[in-house]
C-alpha cells in the first residue's frame, strides 16, 4: 500500500527488486539523517546564540526528507505534487515572512491546523484506499491519526478564532456542557474500539472523523483567552501525535520520530503552563475559569478602598531617579503593541544610570514565551529577561516595578487569600518592591475576575490610560528632565 | 515491524522530553514554531499519496495534504528563523561583559 517503505514489490523482477531495495535503503538513510538533524535543531534551542543555525540545519533535514520521499517507487506522477508544493509555498511564505510578532499566538494556532489537516487527510485516504480491508494494527494507527488530527483541526481553528478575536475570548458555557462533551467523547472512543475489532465499516469511520471534528470545537468553546497558552500547547502535542500515528499507519520512521518530538514538546509546554497557573489539565479544559466570577466578600471590601492614581509627570520623576527598575509585561503590552516604547523608556533610564530588568511570568500573554518574543522584537537583549524563579527573590532590592498590562500574575491574593480562585498560583512578588507603578486602562478585574489588592496597596500608583500613550508621555517626560 | 516502530516512538519521545526540558522559557515561542515546522514532516506521507496513481479522490486528498504540510514547512521554518534572528542579534555598543564574551566565542 501507500507507505510501507520497507516492503519490496514481490511481483517485480530480481533486478528491479534489487534496485528498489537499494533505493529503499537510501531513502531510509536519508530519513535517518533528517531525523538526527531535527533533534540537533531542537537541541540548539537550548542556546539562544546557536539556535538560528541549528534550526537552519533542521530545515536542510526537511529538504532531505522531501527529496528522499520523491525517490519513492510508489510515486509515478509529479503534477499534483508540484502543484501542492507551489501552492503551499505561496501560502506559507507570507505566513512566515510578513505576520507581525504581535500576531504570533494566532499564527501558531492556525499552523497546528494545517499540520493536522495533512495528517488527517492522509489517514482518510489510506482507509479509503484499503476499502475496509484494514489489518487491525493499521486500523488502530489510522484511528489515532484521524482522531488526534480531526480534534486538532477544529480545535486549532477555534483557538485561532479566539486569539484573532472573531470568536469571543470569554468562555462559552451552557448547562450540561461537560456531560454532553463527555458523552460525545465516550461515543467516539466506542466507535474507535469497534472499528479496531471490525475495520470494515466505512460509515462508522467517517462518523468517527465527524465526531472528532465536533469534539475539537466543543473542547475549545468553554476555554477563555488567558488559558490559551495551555490549549495551544496541547494542540501542538496532538498535532505531533497525529503525525506519529501516520508514521505507524504507513510504516514510516521519520514521521514517528518527528511526531514524538512534537508530541513531547507540546505536552511538556502544556504541563509547564498549567503548573504556572497552579491548575490541573482537567481544570483548564473543563473548569471554564472566570466564567462566573463570584464577588467574594474580600473583593467587595477592596472595591471601597481608595486607589492612588498618578500622573505621567510624577511617574517619570519617580522612574528617572531610580537605581533598579523591573518591568513586568502582560497581555496588555501585546494588545497595546507598546514593546518598542517600553524599550525606548528602558534605554533612557539606563542612560541615566539605572539598571532595568524584565520579569516574565510563564503565562503572561497568550502563548508560551509570548512576552520574550515581543521584547526581543523591540531589541531588548535577552540577558535582561528573567523568569519567575530567577527574579522573585530580587524584588525587595528594586526601587520601582513598572507593571504594563499584567494583572493576575502580580496579584498577591495568590499568596495570601486561600478563598481566591487563583490561590496557590506562583506570582511575581512585585509587592515586595519599594514602589509599584501600574499602567492600566481602568480598574477592571483581570482575566480570572479577581480583584487585585496590589492596586490598592499604599506603595502602588496607578497610571490610567492606553499603555502606548502613557509610555510615550513617560518617555517625553524623562527626556525633558 | 510494529514493535520496532513502537521502540522508535518511545525512544524518540524520551529524547524529545530530555532535549525540550532544557529549552529555556525565553525560547518557548520559537520552540513551538520550530516543532510546527518539523511537524510539516506529514509532507512525507502526503507526497506519496499525491504522487501515486490510486485514483482521483486519493490524488486530490493528497494534493490538499501536500499543500497544507508545505504551508507548515515553509512558513514554520521562515518564521522560526525570523524569531531566532531577533534573539541572536544585539544592539552594537550596548554590550556588557557577557555579551562581549559570547561575541568573541562565535
Amino acid at each position: 500500500m501507500l507507505g510501507l517503505l520497507l516492503q519490496v514489490d514481490p511481483a517485480g523482477a530480481h533486478v528491479a527488486a534489487a534496485g528498489g531495495g537499494v533505493r529503499d535503503t537510501a531513502i531510509q538513510l536519508i530519513y535517518l539523517v533528517s531525523g538526527a538533524l531535527f533533534i540537533l535543531g531542537l537541541r540548539s534551542l537550548t542556546r539562544p546564540d546557536k539556535a538560528q543555525r541549528g534550526m537552519q540545519q533542521a530545515a536542510v533535514g526537511m529538504l532531505l526528507a522531501i527529496i528522499g520521499t520523491l525517490l519513492h517507487h510508489d510515486i509515478v506522477r509529479y503534477d499534483w505534487i508540484i502543484g501542492g508544493l507551489l501552492l503551499g509555498t505561496a501560502i506559507g511564505y507570507p505566513l512566515g515572512m510578513f505576520v507581525p510578532m504581535t500576531a504570533m499566538p494566532q499564527r501558531i494556532a492556525v499552523s497546528h491546523m494545517f499540520g493536522a489537516l495533512a495528517a488527517t487527510l492522509v489517514g482518510v485516504a489510506e482507509y479509503w484506499l484499503l476499502r475496509g480491508d484494514v489489518p487491525r494494527p493499521t486500523m488502530a494507527a489510522l484511528g489515532f491519526e484521524v482522531l488526534f488530527g480531526a480534534i486538532t483541526i477544529t480545535g486549532s481553528f477555534m483557538a485561532f478564532g479566539k486569539l484573532q478575536g472573531f470568536i469571543t475570548g470569554t468562555p462559552i458555557t451552557y448547562r450540561g456542557q461537560n456531560a454532553a462533551n463527555l458523552a460525545l467523547f465516550a461515543a467516539t472512543v466506542g466507535i474507535f474500539v469497534f472499528l479496531v475489532v471490525q475495520p470494515d465499516h466505512p460509515v462508522l469511520f467517517y462518523a468517527m472523523v465527524a465526531c472528532a471534528l465536533a469534539i475539537g470545537v466543543l473542547m475549545v468553546l468553554p476555554i477563555g483567552g488567558a488559558d490559551m497558552p495551555v490549549v495551544v500547547s496541547l494542540l501542538n502535542s496532538y498535532a505531533g501525535l497525529a503525525a506519529s500515528a501516520t508514521g505507524f499507519a504507513i510504516g514510516n520512521t521519520v514521521l514517528i520520530v518527528c511526531g514524538a518530538l512534537d508530541g513531547a514538546s507540546g505536552l511538556l509546554l502544556s504541563i509547564l503552563m498549567s503548573k504556572a497557573m497552579n491548575r490541573s489539565f482537567g481544570n483548564v479544559l473543563f473548569g471554564a475559569f472566570g466564567a462566573a466570577p463570584e464577588a467574594s466578600g474580600a473583593a467587595a471590601a477592596l472595591a471601597d478602598r481608595p486607589v492612588r492614581s498618578t500622573s505621567a509627570e510624577d511617574a517619570a520623576v519617580q522612574l528617572a531617579f531610580s537605581r533598579e527598575v523591573v518591568v513586568v509585561p502582560g497581555y496588555g503590552m501585546a494588545v497595546a503593541q507598546c514593546q518598542h516604547q517600553v524599550r525606548e523608556l528602558a534605554t533612557l533610564l539606563e542612560k541615566r544610570g539605572a539598571e532595568v530588568k524584565y520579569a516574565i511570568h510563564p503565562v503572561a500573554g497568550r502563548m508560551p514565551g509570548h512576552m520574550n518574543v515581543l521584547l526581543a522584537e523591540a531589541n531588548v537583549p535577552y540577558d535582561r529577561l528573567f523568569d519567575l524563579d530567577e527574579i522573585n527573590d530580587q524584588f525587595d532590592r528594586v526601587d520601582v516595578v513598572l507593571v504594563i498590562g499584567a494583572n493576575d500574575v502580580v496579584n498577591p491574593a495568590a499568596r495570601t487569600d486561600p478563598t481566591s480562585p487563583i490561590y496557590g498560583m506562583p506570582i511575581l512578588d512585585v509587592d515586595h518592591a519599594r514602589s509599584v507603578i501600574v499602567l492600566k486602562r481602568s480598574m477592571a478585574a483581570g482575566y480570572s475576575g479577581v480583584e487585585n489588592e496590589l492596586f490598592y496597596d499604599a506603595k502602588t500608583a496607578m497610571l490610567f490610560g492606553d499603555a502606548k500613550k502613557s509610555l510615550e508621555t513617560l518617555v517625553a517626560e524623562v527626556k525633558a528632565l | 515491524m510494529l514493535i520496532t516502530l513502537l521502540f522508535v516512538f518511545v525512544l524518540a519521545a524520551f529524547v524529545g522530553y530530555e532535549v525540550i526540558t532544557r529549552v529555556p522559557p525565553l525560547l518557548h515561542t520559537p520552540l513551538m514554531s520550530a516543532t510546527n515546522a518539523i511537524s510539516g514532516i506529514s509532507l512525507v506521507g502526503s507526497l506519496v499519496l499525491a504522487g501515486s496513481n490510486h485514483g482521483l479522490v486519493a490524488t486530490i486528498l493528497g494534493f490538499i495534504a501536500v499543500t497544507a504540510a508545505t504551508v507548515n514547512v515553509v512558513g514554520g521554518f521562515l518564521i522560526t528563523d525570523r524569531m531566532l534572528k531577533m534573539f541572536r542579534s544585539r544592539l552594537p555598543g550596548g554590550g556588557d561583559g557577557r555579551e562581549k564574551q559570547e561575541g568573541g566565542s562565535r
